[in-house]
């Protein structure tokens, strides 16, 4: 018999032979991500009357190369959430992974089993707070919007690569907590606010935010993906910014063709 | 003459080979696990009470993320915790002290005393000694006899009982006045001429509401990471026992509860 405990309890070397211990000696470091890569810009997020409305454009950038002008950075999770992510877009596809594998893991419809916002966002919340306690983050900042289909209660919740979560009834990611928030406040100051706001108006105000990022925000694009949560559902499209008016950039010195 | 490599690497030459490009050289990038989203948390300790109260603004810098952030959790058994610091920490925290706490009810059938509950935090922020939670936790209860108990802790487990302290970032705001209004410091009996220091007793907890309150308004005027709205949790002893109540396992003799009022938002 082996007298030493810390053989006990594992296979004797002289039936299987010695531990082979080689795969822990990788020939590759580890690796981490250590800064964002290809990038996706803001994404807004805005609590009305009997749902939420939240918008992304479609442009993922390379440092300040438009890289790619055909993203889509929002994406539905189940019958009745939309994602949007801002931030390093292979971590925000890898995630898009992770969702899908969750859904047919755990959504059981038969058995009146889903996953509304809150359950996604609680579920991207641990899984961005457990990366980051690895020191390798998932570089992205995310909004989690959704409507509960029985009671068309909206739910809009922020959650970032160091895991930090919060709510308001008026969410922006990126730079547009610098240049939407300030706006969408103004109309939206809290929840009572929200329960009076339209869904037309909130179209409108996402609309308004989205072109003062594409005026102001060098990362942004003219196209964008919105997406409205209800009660019955998800409803989806794409929206061009239109009447644009650069008339202001005639008064910035140095911009375009001046003789200064 | 010192030879190059008794120098620190920063003082040595760059061997003549090396690329003059910052680009040939490794670059070492710094990306920091933690931030800081501000606010102020505040508890009292009284004969029969637990006075805990948290401001409900979160911040990032200069970006105020949602003024309607609790601070203050009720983490079972009649005890209440409050976090400041990084929320991400002080959530995940507040989940991990309920979780245990609910285990210790399973376990040993009966509610974990604060005492008890004290020393078990101190253990969970000690077992991250060398990845601390970021954040200054303030347990509030009940005592054995009823009487309300405040602990206090540093980031890593450190951790003594008390009547009053304030945390976060408008603590150093705050502090001095509850030596002056909760512990009567630099106070005198009127007419004995300076001689005779007053004696802290007993705040009815009404006085020391209106403390509290006037703390946070106060520390709104002058730190931009604190305002909103005001979160203030009491924990008093419940009524006695009524005949239904007499097998309830979920009765622990105390009572919260919560009051949300507003604080300045500019």
């Amino acid at each position: 018999m082996n007298q030493f405990p810390h053989g006990w309890g594992r296979p004797r070397d002289d039936v299987y032979g010695a531990y082979d211990a080689s795969y822990l000696n990788s020939t590759e470091p580890v690796t981490h991500t250590q800064r964002p890569i290809v990038t996706g810009t803001s994404v807004l997020g805005v609590k009305f009357k009997d749902g939420v409305i939240i918008a992304a454009d479609n442009i993922a950038s390379y440092g300040s190369l438009a890289r790619y002008d055909n993203v889509e950075r929002l994406l539905q999770v189940g019958t009745h959430t939309v994602i949007g992510a801002g931030g390093d877009i292979s971590d925000m596809q890898y995630l898009h992974l992770l969702l899908d594998n969750l859904l047919i893991r755990e959504q059981y419809p038969a058995d009146d089993h889903h996953l509304y916002a809150p359950q996604v966002h609680t579920y991207l919340s641990r899984v961005l707070y457990q990366r980051r306690n690895k020191f390798d983050p998932l570089w992205n900042s995310i909004l989690t919007a959704g409507a509960d289909p029985k009671t068309s209660e909206p739910f809009l919740s922020y959650v970032d690569l160091r895991g930090t979560t919060f709510s308001a009834p008026a969410l922006a990611t990126g730079f547009g907590a610098h240049l939407a928030v300030p706006i969408l406040r103004r109309y939206v100051p809290d929840d009572a606010a929200a329960e009076a706001l339209t869904q037309e108006d909130a179209e409108k105000l996402v609309e308004e935010c989205m072109k003062v990022l594409w005026y102001r925000d060098a990362r942004s694009g003219v196209t964008y993906s919105w997406a409205v949560i209800k009660k019955d559902g998800v409803e989806t499209g794409n929206k061009k910014i239109e009447n644009q008016s650069w008339k202001f950039a005639e008064m910035i010195k140095g911009y375009g063709a001046q003789n200064i | 003459m010192a030879s190059s490599y008794m120098l620190p690497y920063a003082q040595q030459a760059p061997p003549s080979y090396a690329h003059p490009t910052e680009a040939s050289q490794p670059r070492q990038h710094h990306w920091s696990p933690y931030t800081e989203n501000g606010g102020v948390i505040l508890g009292i300790a009284g004969k029969d009470y637990v006075i805990l109260a948290g401001d409900t603004r979160s911040s990032e810098g200069y970006n105020i993320n949602t003024r309607t952030a609790r601070k203050v959790f009720s983490v079972g058994s009649g005890l209440i915790l409050g976090v400041v610091g990084m929320s991400a920490d002080g959530e995940e925290l507040a989940r991990k002290v309920t979780r245990k706490i609910d285990d210790y009810k399973r376990n040993h059938d009966k509610h974990i005393t604060v005492s008890a509950a004290a020393v078990m935090l101190s253990r969970i922020l000690y077992q991250k000694r060398f990845f601390p939670y970021y954040c200054q936790p303030l347990l509030g209860g009940l005592d054995e006899n009823g009487v309300g108990a405040i602990y206090t802790y540093d980031y890593v487990g450190s951790f003594e009982r008390e009547q009053s302290r304030a945390f976060g970032s408008a603590a150093a705001l705050i502090t001095p006045f509850l030596d002056n209004q909760i512990n009567l410091k630099n106070q005198f009996v009127p007419g004995s001429n300076g001689e005779q220091p007053k004696q802290a007793g007993d705040l009815p907890r009404a006085t020391v509401e209106k403390i509290v309150k006037d703390a946070f308004t106060s520390a709104v005027e002058r730190q931009i990471e604190v305002g909103d709205g005001l979160q203030l949790v009491t924990i008093t002893r419940a009524p006695p026992r009524t005949e239904e109540e007499a097998d309830d396992d979920d009765w622990t003799g105390a009572a919260i509860s919560v009051e949300l009022s507003p604080l300045k938002k500019d």
